[in-house]
């Protein structure tokens, strides 16, 4: 795609080394949105450099579980790990209550995402969007922030772009610049929301290949993606949501050669 | 009817020093209180968002009684009142370089209040305009609210709330005639001094009027410009600005009823 040999972390100074190897626990994780019941107990462990594809139909609760990893939504009930960190909660006496907004942000640092819809910041160039967070979050000094941003632009192809506006920037363009963006915040887990879901189907392939050669390079990854094929070459898991729930998980060749829950079998069916 | 039109070009053309002390002071006073006002409706803004509901409600207290009480009433309130009741007296403050005078300082508190009123609900619609998306993936990276308040969302809210701030201020211009009630010696009181002197009230108030048309006519092509530049940098996604034309003489369609500002 990119034409360039070294790695991508390389220009961000690799994967922060992490304490301990199961980098995200998620335990019986509940939500409600009003009175509709949309997670319903979920548990996931994902360990350091595991790619976990979550899969499922809409309204599966897909979504807004991997928005509640980095505290996009609160969660009603269990509890959610990130580096052993409780995720928006902490303890006080044997409960958890409800965390400071400053905390919650430090915690977001170490973790990034990548939204369906892109949200690059309208009002920047894909290099100020890439240079926003680490100078004004994390405190770089705007030369070596803007050094490692023309990096990561140069190993996702888009080094000439750096002066263009996210309008004026393709689907796929602007979603790479979006995975570069995350990427300067050199965090240890990458969540995607369905990334290619917005994408004409000739530009899904681009963006593919730059989260394949992430998985490649030993990030840890979380996508909720309906790229079957991705899932199926990248993951080393695959997580099974419906109703709420996930009811099944398999390494990826398992489950597309021989899934065992009848939804999932169902679900495969219609999609492949 | 008679008109005397040596007299109105007289004071049209050739104005007295009083007259263009009123004129300096029209400007700087719709500067001053539209510059206040914006901060204030911007922390008004903030406010009426907060997670704190006291502060929430008295926010929302400030913004119905400013906007439902007519400005004369707060700006006679705010000087004559507070000191009749012995509640408050504005004193005139020595600044060194000038002196600024009690009535003027009221008039730019009262000014500056009723205009925060009016620029939280503009403000308020401009972040309200930004794409939730932006906050999300700010809170992604790592900012805390101020911060994605400051360099996200502010920034892209500010080309929602440049148009109708470039309105308030024309209203601002013509509302600063008000405060010539507590005795601050703007255009329209310097027009109003002229004519108990010269009972030429037709003529002085054709020549006020005038002057008033070439303000905002000349604030009406400083809106212009600052609105194209806004549009530029922040690609097609709002209406184009309003031509020169149509900003004074109206759009045909609709584009929402301009405010009344009736004292």
């Amino acid at each position: 795609m990119t034409g360039t040999s070294a790695p991508l972390l390389e220009s961000v100074g690799g994967i922060p080394e992490a304490a301990i190897d199961e980098i995200l626990v998620a335990e019986d994780v509940h939500k409600w949105f009003g009175p509709l019941h949309v997670l319903k107990g979920v548990s996931l462990t994902v360990r350091r450099g595991e790619v976990v594809v979550i899969i499922g139909a809409s309204g599966s609760g897909k979504t807004t579980f991997v928005r509640c990893l980095n505290h996009l939504e609160e969660i009603d009930r269990g509890q959610i790990r990130v580096n052993g960190e409780l995720i928006g909660y902490r303890k006080r006496g044997g409960r958890l209550v409800k965390d400071r907004e400053r905390n919650i942000a430090r915690q977001r640092r170490a973790i990034g995402m990548v939204f369906q819809r892109f949200n690059l910041f309208h009002h920047m160039t894909a290099l100020e969007n890439i240079v926003e967070a680490p100078v004004h979050v994390l405190g770089l000094e705007p030369a070596e922030a803007a050094a490692r941003a023309r990096a990561l632009l140069d190993r996702i192809g888009l080094a000439e772009k750096e002066a263009a506006y996210p309008s004026q920037l393709s689907g796929g363009q602007q979603q790479r610049v979006a995975i570069a963006r995350a990427l300067a915040m050199k965090p240890r887990l990458m969540l995607f929301d369905e990334p290619t879901s917005a994408l004409d189907p000739e530009m899904i392939g681009e963006v593919l290949d730059v989260m394949q050669e992430l998985a490649r390079e030993g990030m840890t990854m979380v996508v909720v993606s309906h790229e079957m094929g991705f899932a199926r070459e990248v993951a080393d898991r695959i997580v099974m949501m419906d109703d709420g729930q996930i009811i099944e998980e398999a390494p990826a060749e398992t489950f597309f050669t021989a899934p065992r829950h009848p939804r999932s079998q169902a679900f495969l069916a219609r999609i492949l | 009817m008679h008109f005397d039109w040596p007299f109105f070009w007289h004071y049209l053309l050739a104005p007295s020093e009083t007259y263009l002390h009123g004129l300096t002071l029209t400007v700087v006073l719709s500067v001053v209180s539209q510059a206040l006002g914006t901060v204030v409706g911007l922390f008004a803004a903030l406010g009426r968002q907060s997670r704190l509901a006291p502060l929430r409600g008295l926010v929302g207290l400030y913004i119905w009684v400013m906007r439902g009480t007519p400005l004369l009433v707060q700006i006679v309130f705010i000087y004559t009142g507070l000191a009749a009741a012995d509640l408050f007296r504005f004193y005139d403050i020595d600044l060194g370089v000038i002196v600024v005078p009690g009535n003027v300082q009221a008039a730019v508190l009262a000014l500056s209040l009723n205009e925060g009123a009016y620029m939280a609900e503009i403000i308020r619609a401009g972040i309200a305009s930004v794409d939730s998306g932006q906050t999300e993936a700010a809170k992604s990276v790592g900012m805390t609210y101020a911060l994605l308040m400051r360099r996200i969302v502010l920034p892209q809210a500010a080309r929602f709330v440049v148009p109708p701030l470039g309105n308030e201020f024309n209203a601002m211009l013509k509302n600063t005639t008000l405060v010539s009630v507590i005795g601050v010696q703007e255009l329209l009181l310097s027009t109003e001094t002229l004519t108990s002197a010269t009972f030429r009230v037709f003529e002085l108030y054709s020549v006020v009027a005038l002057y008033f048309l070439t303000l905002t006519t000349a604030w009406g092509f400083v809106q212009s410009r600052i609105e194209a530049r806004f549009g530029q940098s922040l690609g097609s996604a709002t209406t184009p600005a309003p031509s020169f034309g149509e900003r004074f003489f109206g759009r045909i369609g609709t584009r929402g009823p301009e405010r009344p500002r009736a004292p």
